[in-house]
């Protein structure tokens, strides 16, 4: 765990109160059919620095959410502040975006560019960066997460994890405080996944960049600081991982599963061995299991 | 019967710098019944390899054989094959395009030239096979959710009477109960109706649980053919070439190495927690 400093409102980089967002559709004479409140009446607090996760099943709202971390939506009832602008203020979209980047699903959908330096170097370049530190921050950008040998190289000749990588390192250029990942690994395999993970936790430690991982996988989130479970468009649960995954039933409930070590370890100690909840690790699990042998 | 692949090779841009073998001199035989899963990296030639199963793709050389017959015969009936072996690709909610999930799953046997009754009669048995609700029979498919779009999909394979499925990823950006209900389901066709199944896909877990028999590509040749148990014996191979093995196979080597007695060939939480419990018991047994 890193340390946390004490929290202050006015320091959250995300701060959501009440935040609420419906969608509404009408019929062909523009009267109302029906309302989808999606993200509905959700508290969020991020401290600069962490790592969030966001977990929910298919429709529970939490791609909604995440478009509203960087004003692609704005709330339609309720309070966003991301790092102290209200997201309601159209003067503040252009803020916000430069302050929370977005990495979305599917990477060919992202990369524009047919080199993979110049696909970096597109966003800051739009935004009127100096030539010669649109170089520097696609240097920097790509060695962070790895594919600086690749910078030459024509995108669509990568893996699906080096091209979300690229993608991670186009908004990496941009120099965000607050980085939002829409399921990036969805449609990766296991090794593109593990790729794309490594490459977010060490932005996180080693520049100080929050990320806020919205996921399907639930081995993705043990390293989390804090994870928030939506439901419904409502926030259904709320903790540090471990204690999120020691209720495997609630979990279940939300259509959502833990990690095959916390289910291997539910499970023995639904059949009477002696071990705790929410175990995380191999090693965790081992470790408990050897207590359990000696006490016998 | 079934499916036999005989020196399989099947070449990319033939005589160019950029020559690549997407599959190489493979042999293989898939009997009727079998649930085979086929495991392997981005690029390893899994579906290559499936794409060449209903002659989607043609070998550069080699031959295939469906029911004892070559599939690259002249006058052989390949539109017929593609009924014969169903493929459900990845993302198969891609493809849906019609105005309601009945006339969706109808497209195919339409497409057979059935009579009208009996493309009803298929789309119903084939809607009600994925468990997909009657009522919403007349919905239009992009009003559904994920998983439900899914279902549709394979439903509209299942109509054909496919006599081998082929599923590429099924699960791919589903929440875990969406991927579970998915693989029930594949399953239940499985061990219901006799069907032949083969599953590509990128999850060790997914394979471990539900296959009989897992086919490992790497480079486009088949590595490691067996049981899952027999093949996730070689996790550390499995590793070189990208793959792993489930995470409770480690925790049974990790269980191994600190002293523990158990058999590590589990592959599913079940099996492991059953072997677990066994040594639990044993030690229980001695000491008293």
């Amino acid at each position: 765990m890193k340390d946390v400093k004490e929290k202050k409102q006015h320091d959250n980089i995300i701060e959501a109160i009440d935040l609420s967002h419906e969608y509404v559709q009408r019929d062909e004479e523009g009267n109302v059919e029906r309302i989808l409140t999606a993200v509905d009446h959700v508290d969020l607090d991020v401290w600069p620095g962490q790592f969030i996760s966001i977990l929910g099943h298919n429709g529970s709202g939490k791609s909604t959410l995440a478009k509203h971390l960087n004003a692609l939506l704005a709330p339609t009832g309720g309070s966003l502040y991301v790092d102290g602008k209200d997201a309601a203020k159209e003067e503040n979209i252009l803020p916000i975006r430069k302050t929370a980047g977005m990495v979305f699903q599917n990477p060919d959908n992202q990369i524009i560019a047919s080199v993979v330096e110049e696909d970096v170097g597109f966003g800051p370049e739009n935004i009127g960066v100096p030539t010669d530190e649109i170089w520097e921050r696609v240097e920097k950008s790509l060695k962070s997460v790895g594919m600086w040998e690749y910078r030459k190289h024509s995108p669509n000749k990568l893996s699906g994890g080096q091209k979300q990588r690229v993608a991670i390192a186009g908004v990496m250029a941009m120099e965000p405080k607050c980085i939002v990942l829409d399921e990036p690994t969805a449609m990766l395999d296991p090794d593109g996944r593990k790729e794309v993970l490594a490459a977010v936790h060490e932005l996180n430690k080693k520049k100080g960049v929050t990320i806020i991982l919205i996921t399907h996988y639930m081995e993705e989130v043990v390293g989390s600081d804090y994870v928030y479970v939506m439901d419904q468009g409502k926030v259904v649960m709320r903790g540090q991982p471990r204690e999120i995954f020691s209720d495997v039933d609630k979990l279940k409930s939300f259509r959502l599963d833990v990690p095959q070590v916390t289910l291997l370890g539910h499970e023995l100690r639904e059949a009477g061995l002696d071990i705790p909840e929410g175990i995380l690790t191999r090693q965790e699990l081992v470790e408990a299991l050897r207590m359990a042998a000696g006490e016998d | 019967m079934g499916l036999r692949l005989e020196h399989v090779t099947y070449q990319y841009s033939t005589g160019t710098a950029y020559e690549i073998k997407a599959l190489d001199d493979v042999n293989l035989e898939i009997k009727d019944g079998q649930f085979l899963g086929i495991i392997g990296h981005t690029g390893s030639g899994k579906s290559t390899l499936v794409q060449h199963l209903n002659g989607l793709l043609k070998a550069t050389s080699g031959t295939i054989y469906f029911n004892d017959e070559n599939i690259y015969a002249d006058g052989y009936d390949l539109k017929g094959l593609r009924t014969k072996v169903g493929m459900v690709f990845q993302y198969p909610e891609h493809q849906l395009f019609e105005t309601t999930v009945f006339a969706d799953v109808c497209f195919g046997p339409k497409n057979q030239g059935l009579p009208e009754e009996e493309i009803k009669k298929r789309a119903e048995e084939a809607l009600e096979a994925v468990g997909f609700p009657k009522a919403q029979y007349d919905a239009s498919p992009f009003e559904l959710s994920g998983g439900q779009k899914r279902r549709v999909a394979i439903a509209g394979v299942l109509a054909m009477h496919p006599q081998i499925l082929i599923l590429d990823e099924p699960t791919a950006g589903l929440d875990p109960a969406g991927r579970n209900e998915i693989l029930d389901l594949i399953k239940s066709l499985h061990d219901k109706k006799g069907d032949t199944i083969i599953l590509v896909s990128h999850s060790m877990e997914d394979v471990a649980n539900y296959v009989d028999r897992i086919l490992v590509m790497d480079k486009g040749r088949p590595r490691y053919d067996g049981t899952p148990r027999e093949v996730f014996r070689h996790y550390k191979d499995l590793e070189e070439i990208g793959l792993a093995a489930p995470e409770v196979t480690y925790v049974m080597h990790d269980l191994k190495k600190a002293g523990f007695p158990v058999d590590v060939d589990c592959t599913t939480v079940e099996e492991a927690k059953e072997e677990i419990l066994r040594v639990f018991r044993a030690k229980q047994a001695e000491n008293n």
